[in-house]
């Protein structure tokens, strides 16, 4: 994007991806955790371990509090919609308001049965009618997060109605739901979001290790995590190869943008890295894979790859996104890597990966997963401008005219700030008060 | 019916869902600060808390709920609303998101702060009031179209006498209702000293919520005479609201059947907010948009009104569990379960 100008659509794209760009954290581990709590309950059940137990219960506490912060800044971003793109709503909104008003329900159903959750701990005779309270919570999470993705999947390929000089006509809801890319999009929001939760929370056990607690609460707390982030980190890649595939088909000039590809060609070569020189449009220092974009948007090495040079000049997003894409498939891979070595590991039994140093990189893929995550939005959304509607509506078309737009950049600035250092305060405190040896000697006293 | 009328109900219905659950969280963070600054907390807050800890986020969802569904059954609303809102919109969300967190952090966290009960006792106050001034939009008015641009007169708001007088009913509002049902939870937590304490309050703002929804029809008859003139025609619905009004006071006054005495508080807001709803009908923003003008195509409606069947079906069992785990289960509100 040349030239940017501060004005109010530019100051509400800002603000839109402040308001994402920290919603999305706890967003994320909001569709997750519920999925690992359960898990970790169950196996508790079954297994009587009151190790797993523990864990379900330790997590389910933090959680409340990234869940408040999450709610919170969900509803701000479901007003901001309307708030900052009020021409986009108007529009958008006759097509596509169905998922939007579904997952208002799937939320409210999860927040009825978490209340409950939380709060019902010792009040069943069989701890298994606690578990089942827990499989609405995760229901109701993931269809959230299903419903939203469509409505995102909308805005890259819009569909399911007929628009004849600015009006809408022929609406069907149904097809604009289920629309050409939300089997990606949603199985890749869905699958990463688990991915990540299961990284951050052994991310978490792992910092404990290294801190000499290495009793079996925490070694069972890694298999769990560690296991359970394998199998979502294979999801994740299958998934995100599949989403290679629909932007080829259905949005080329994304996908050409993230891999510098700037002639139309068969046989196409990935480029990795690297750096652009902007006037004669070539690659340096990249790491260059021959004919993997062709496999990668085809399946087939010798398919032939759009390039930019079909695109219209105004309508080529902004180039950086290739760094942000290569960023989140380096980070996804890494983390593959990491959970399937552990996984081996864990088998073999030759290689003990509870050693410094591969606890160290548990430590770090937490914060790379979350990374992970805001990469790939950016690129989603910056990958998909100047539409904010795909081929149809343009995001400049789209924002408010009010002028204050600024000012509440600078407020909303602030009020994140805020909660993040609270919500880390909070937890830290939370849970240095109340360590797991504290309850853990009480589950040997009961023994 | 039509299904805009079906649809604008429903959004209603809603509203008012959120009015009550919404007062009562509200209006309990104003009384835990009170209750500090007075040195009364330990009288009252286990019973706030008690309450509130469950439930805090169905509250929230009621209002998201109101929202999205007013954008997806009338988008024309987002166009208006949205350019106009942008200011007390953005305000209101970060009054909501500290409110929230806060009482995230202060009650699932370490420790009990002062300024996280200061900020969640104020917030009660100042939300209703920013929240307010939307249902004051609509009145019209307050907005412009020039060109095709909406513009919105700030200075007139703040300079109306009918929106001064409608954030002096929300908040008086949210005190009664909060103190009426408090009333009755800590009755049915046997709580003695807590229960003299939540009636007086209940008492002390029964008197108010009456004199300023007065207030709010004379300025409304200055400001919107057309709407005024239509309240009369639906007269029935504020002096039902009346009577059940006075039942209330009457019950909590003579320590009678708090539970029977805070549905009826429920009935007073529920006739004057569906009175003063039909009265405003067809306007959502009068002069601007209309259920008709601005309702969205018919294939959107019908599957919004099928989608919201199936939810209500999902919602309602839930709701009644969760009432049952924490609202009717005596023993849990005396404390006995964790």
């Amino acid at each position: 994007m040349n030239n940017v100008e501060l004005d109010s659509a530019m100051l509400s794209r800002l603000l839109t991806s402040l308001t994402l760009g920290f919603h999305i954290i706890f967003a994320t581990l909001g569709v997750g955790v519920p999925l690992l709590i359960s898990l970790a309950e169950w196996i508790g059940i079954k297994r009587n371990d009151p190790y797993y137990t523990l864990l379900a219960r330790r997590w389910a506490r933090g959680f409340v509090v990234t869940v408040a912060v999450g709610v919170v800044t969900g509803t701000a971003i479901g007003l901001q919609l309307s708030l900052l793109w009020p021409n986009f709503m108007q529009l958008a909104g006759q097509v596509i308001s169905l998922p939007l008003f579904l997952e208002t329900f799937a939320f409210f159903f999860e927040a009825i049965f978490l209340g409950i959750y939380l709060y019902t701990w010792d009040r069943f005779k069989k701890p298994i009618y606690h578990w089942l309270i827990s499989i609405p919570v995760v229901i109701g999470s993931t269809l959230s997060a299903v419903f939203i993705s469509t409505v995102n999947a909308f805005m890259n390929s819009p569909q399911g109605f007929d628009m004849v000089d600015g009006v809408l006509t022929n609406i069907q809801p149904l097809a604009a739901m289920f629309n050409p890319a939300t089997p990606t999009k949603v199985g890749h929001v869905v699958m990463s979001a688990y991915l990540t939760s299961a990284i951050v929370l052994a991310a978490i056990t792992a910092f404990h290790m290294l801190k000499g607690k290495r009793s079996t609460y925490y070694r069972k707390a890694l298999k769990l995590t560690m296991t359970a982030g394998f199998i979502f980190a294979i999801g994740t890649a299958v998934i995100g190869d599949f989403s290679g595939k629909y932007l080829a088909e259905y949005q080329p000039s994304k996908l050409a943008a993230a891999e510098w590809h700037f002639e139309t060609s068969e046989n196409a070569d990935l480029v990795v890295g690297g750096f652009l020189d902007n006037e004669t449009k070539e690659v340096n220092y990249g790491l260059v894979l021959p004919n993997f974009l062709s496999i990668l948007a085809h399946g087939d090495p010798n398919a032939e790859v759009m390039g930019l040079d079909q695109v219209p000049e105004d309508e080529v997003p902004p180039l950086y996104i290739h760094y942000l894409f290569d960023g989140m498939v380096g980070i996804g891979m890494f983390l593959a890597a990491l959970t399937f070595f552990y996984v081996i590991a864990l088998r073999l039994k030759r290689f003990n990966p509870e050693n410094k140093w591969f606890l160290r990189l548990i430590v770090l893929a937490g914060p790379l997963s979350v990374l992970a995550i805001e990469f790939g939005w950016i690129f989603s959304e910056v990958g998909r401008q100047p539409w904010i509607l795909w081929d149809i509506m343009r995001t400049g078309h789209a924002a408010t005219t009010a002028n204050s737009v600024g000012w509440m950049f600078v407020l909303f600035l602030l009020l994140y700030v805020v909660l993040g250092t609270l919500c880390v305060t909070v937890l830290r405190k939370m849970f240095k008060t109340n360590p797991a040896e504290n309850e853990l000697e009480e589950i040997a006293r009961t023994k | 019916m039509d299904i805009q009328l079906l649809g604008i109900t429903v959004l209603w219905v809603f509203l008012y869902g959120y009015l009550i659950t919404a007062s009562i969280d509200f209006g309990a963070g104003f009384f835990a600060y009170y209750g500090e600054l007075t040195g009364r907390d330990h009288i009252i807050n286990k019973i706030i808390s008690r309450y509130l800890s469950p439930v805090w986020e169905v509250t929230n969802v009621f209002f998201v709920f109101f929202f999205v569904g007013l954008v997806g059954f009338f988008p024309d609303t987002a166009y208006y609303y949205g350019t106009a809102l942008l200011v007390p919109g953005s305000i209101a969300i970060i009054l909501l998101a500290i409110r929230g967190s806060f009482y995230a952090f202060g009650n699932y966290g370490a420790k009990k702060s002062r300024v996280y009960t200061f900020l969640y006792g104020v917030t009660g106050l100042l939300i209703p009031a920013s929240l307010s001034t939307a249902l004051t939009l609509s009145e019209g008015g307050f907005i412009e179209e020039v060109n095709g641009e909406v513009k919105f007169l700030a200075g007139e708001l703040f300079s109306s006498f009918y929106s001064w007088s409608v954030v002096l009913l929300a908040i008086v509002s949210v005190l009664f209702i909060s103190a009426a049902f408090l009333t009755y939870y800590a009755s049915r937590a046997n709580d003695e000293p807590a229960l003299e304490l939540l009636r007086k309050y209940a008492l002390f703002w029964s008197a108010p919520t009456i004199l300023s929804s007065i207030l709010v029809f004379v300025a409304l008859q200055q400001h919107n005479p057309i709407h005024f003139e239509r309240t009369l025609d639906y007269a029935w619905f504020f002096i039902a609201s009346l009577f059940c009004f006075l039942i209330a006071t009457y019950l909590i006054f003579y320590r009678k059947r708090y539970g029977t005495a805070f549905i009826f508080v429920m009935l007073q807001f529920f006739f004057a907010f569906f009175g003063y709803g039909i009265s405003h009908l067809p306007w959502i923003l009068y002069d601007h948009i209309t259920i008709y003008s601005g309702y969205t195509n018919e294939t959107t409606g019908v599957y919004l009104v099928l989608a919201f069947i199936a939810g209500l079906c999902l919602l309602v069992p839930s709701l009644v569990l969760l009432m049952r785990l924490f609202l009717f289960d005596a023993e849990y509100v005396k404390g006995n379960k964790s």
